[in-house]
């Protein structure tokens, strides 16, 4: 389980973060969700150590973050941001591979290779395993990232807007994915998304942020409310059922 | 991959070639003292080359970027400033008072030194920021440079040959004595260098991903910092400033090399600086006789590819 016990962040002196304490479920897959500035980014950014926070402590299986080594933190948990343009020309196989780095660096021994062969198979990326980074087209590129992440193997999966730039059959493939990774191989996600639908339809909780505040954290069913939504997001939302889920139209506020 | 084992066989065969050509040809009469010179040369250019193949393309990989040389951190700027001022103060005794030893030495510790400095300036504030680094980096280079020309105009003409000696690098004037001392530091820098490579992959990727697979990026990119700073200043400290050799070879080499192994890249990268810097020598004596230092060939060169560079690439 991760906790977060009393966070605190600020940039200057525009406080983004106020005092946040939260519990990520195992096994389970929790949004963060809130408008541009309400701290989902950051908070997401300081669990997954990639910003030290001002205040305040993350435990991750019960050790505060700090006191793991980098490469047996590696071994737990990953996180995936935006991707940067990489200089050298790289294989879909041999970013894969990055994900074994933690354990056995460049060393690949034959468990390595069964698993990388593995996480190319689950994103189905067979056919395109031999092609490089930079000629695939957004979707494949973020399926090939989240490979790397399977291929790690880490009980916490970390992602920032996993959906960025992404059409809509690509995003629904990729949540697929992530639902696949908590319902059967039972990996812990947690993840920022803007799209409330996409939230709504494909995690178990919704942590809801306002003004670096944690304002609602529930089961996903209890979140999407009409007037819950309305005071994260300050707009109106009309919500309605298609099947077990919750469709929300904020189109006409 | 297949293409890129035969293009490095063809280079490993170009740099014996370059190599061979360079000792044998036309010996003469007195052949050992021509070879025992030659292959002075001939250690001294492969070191170097080596040095400035592993330190542009970590560089490279540290910033994303290709265009730049770790000369832009300004550690050339440095060393020609200390020469300056060595000179500016000793005038024509300058050689009495420190020698060459000694003025090695002393280039080698500005130099590293005026790194650790702007390193630590830095990093101080918690956030590593590179392009501040580079900034910085620059603006203290030219504010060097301004200050070296200037004192230059004020010394004595016979006084500013000494300085005119150390501005352009050059292989011939290598001093033998030093040439241990240098190889000794350089070879340990680059073997740590290579066995380190493998996390150059990793930061290849960025600071994230670096980080989400383990690494301590900060003191990651730290290390390679130093590491680069050694290697530039010593090569530098040894044959004068040669901006633009890395700059070149380093982009060759991306073109021919396909790979995201910095360990294939950097050798292969070695073996283009090597062919570069000993064909060029071998070109410069033989064919220009002595002419033109090697160095402004490969600046010449090495400065119209950049501009092509500029022109070609719109996303840098």
């Amino acid at each position: 389980m991760i906790e977060v016990k009393h966070i605190s962040k600020k940039y200057n002196d525009r406080v983004v973060l106020d005092d946040i304490s939260v519990q990520f479920p195992k096994g389970k897959v929790t949004s963060l969700v809130g408008s541009n500035g309400a701290g989902k980014s950051t908070l997401l950014s300081i669990v997954s150590r990639l910003l030290t926070p001002d205040n305040g402590l993350v435990l991750v299986n019960g050790k505060p973050l700090t006191d793991y080594k980098n490469k047996v933190l590696a071994r737990h948990l990953s996180v995936l941001k935006q991707f940067n343009h990489i200089g050298m020309k790289l294989t879909v196989q041999e970013l894969v591979a990055f994900g074994r780095f933690p354990y056995s660096e460049n060393r690949l021994n034959v468990d390595d290779q069964k698993i990388i062969a593995n996480s190319i198979r689950y994103l189905d990326l067979e056919n395109i395993a031999d092609s490089f980074i930079d000629e695939l087209s957004g979707g494949q590129k973020q399926r090939a990232y989240l490979a790397m992440v399977v291929a790690q193997d880490t009980e916490y999966i970390l992602l920032d807007e996993p959906l960025n730039n992404l059409d809509m059959k690509h995003s629904v493939q990729i949540m697929k994915i992530l639902r696949r990774l908590a319902d059967e191989l039972g990996k812990t996600i947690i993840m920022v998304l803007h799209d409330i639908n996409f939230a709504s339809h494909y995690s178990d909780y919704i942590v809801a942020l306002k003004d670096g505040k944690i304002k609602y954290h529930d089961r996903t069913e209890n979140i999407i409310e009409e007037n819950i939504l309305k005071d994260v997001f300050d707009i109106d939302f009309v919500i309605s059922n298609s099947g077990s889920k919750k469709v929300c139209n904020y189109f006409n506020h | 991959m297949k293409r890129n084992q035969s293009i490095i066989g063809l280079l490993i065969l170009l740099a014996l070639v370059a190599i061979a050509s360079f000792l044998l040809y036309n010996l003469g009469s007195s052949w050992e003292f021509a070879l025992r010179l030659r292959s002075l040369k001939i250690v001294a250019m492969v070191i170097t080359s080596c040095c400035v193949a592993y330190s542009t393309i970590a560089f490279h990989t540290l910033t994303n970027n290709r265009i730049l040389t770790p000369s832009i951190m300004g550690f050339e700027s440095v060393y020609m400033l200390l020469q300056t001022i060595l000179v500016f103060v000793y005038g024509d005794q300058t050689f009495h008072v420190l020698n060459s030893f000694g003025n090695f030495m002393l280039s080698i510790a500005c130099m590293i030194g005026f790194a650790f400095i702007i390193y630590m300036l830095i990093y101080k504030k918690g956030r590593s920021n590179m392009y501040l680094l580079l900034l910085i980096g620059l603006i203290l280079g030219i504010l060097f440079n301004t200050l070296s020309a200037f004192m230059q105009l004020l010394i004595d003409p016979n006084d500013f040959f000494i300085i005119q000696g150390k501005m352009f690098a050059s292989f011939n004037k290598i001093n033998q004595h030093l040439l241990p001392y240098a190889a000794f530091i350089l070879l340990l820098v680059l073997s740590i260098g290579v066995y380190m490579a493998k996390y150059l992959d990793v930061l290849a990727l960025g600071r994230e991903q670096a980080i989400s697979l383990g690494l301590n990026y900060n003191s990651m990119v730290r290390l390679f910092l130093i590491m680069i700073a050694i290697l530039v200043a010593v090569s530098t400290a040894l044959i004068g400033p040669i901006t633009f050799l890395g700059l070149l070879v380093a982009n060759l080499t991306y073109e021919l090399i396909r790979t995201h192994s910095h360990r294939l890249m950097i050798f292969a990268c070695c073996l283009v600086s090597v062919i570069t810097v000993v064909g060029g020598q071998f070109l410069m004596e033989r064919a220009f006789n002595f002419s033109t230092p090697v160095s402004t060939i490969i600046n010449f060169v090495g400065g119209g590819y950049f501009i092509y560079l500029l022109l070609k690439v719109k996303k840098i």
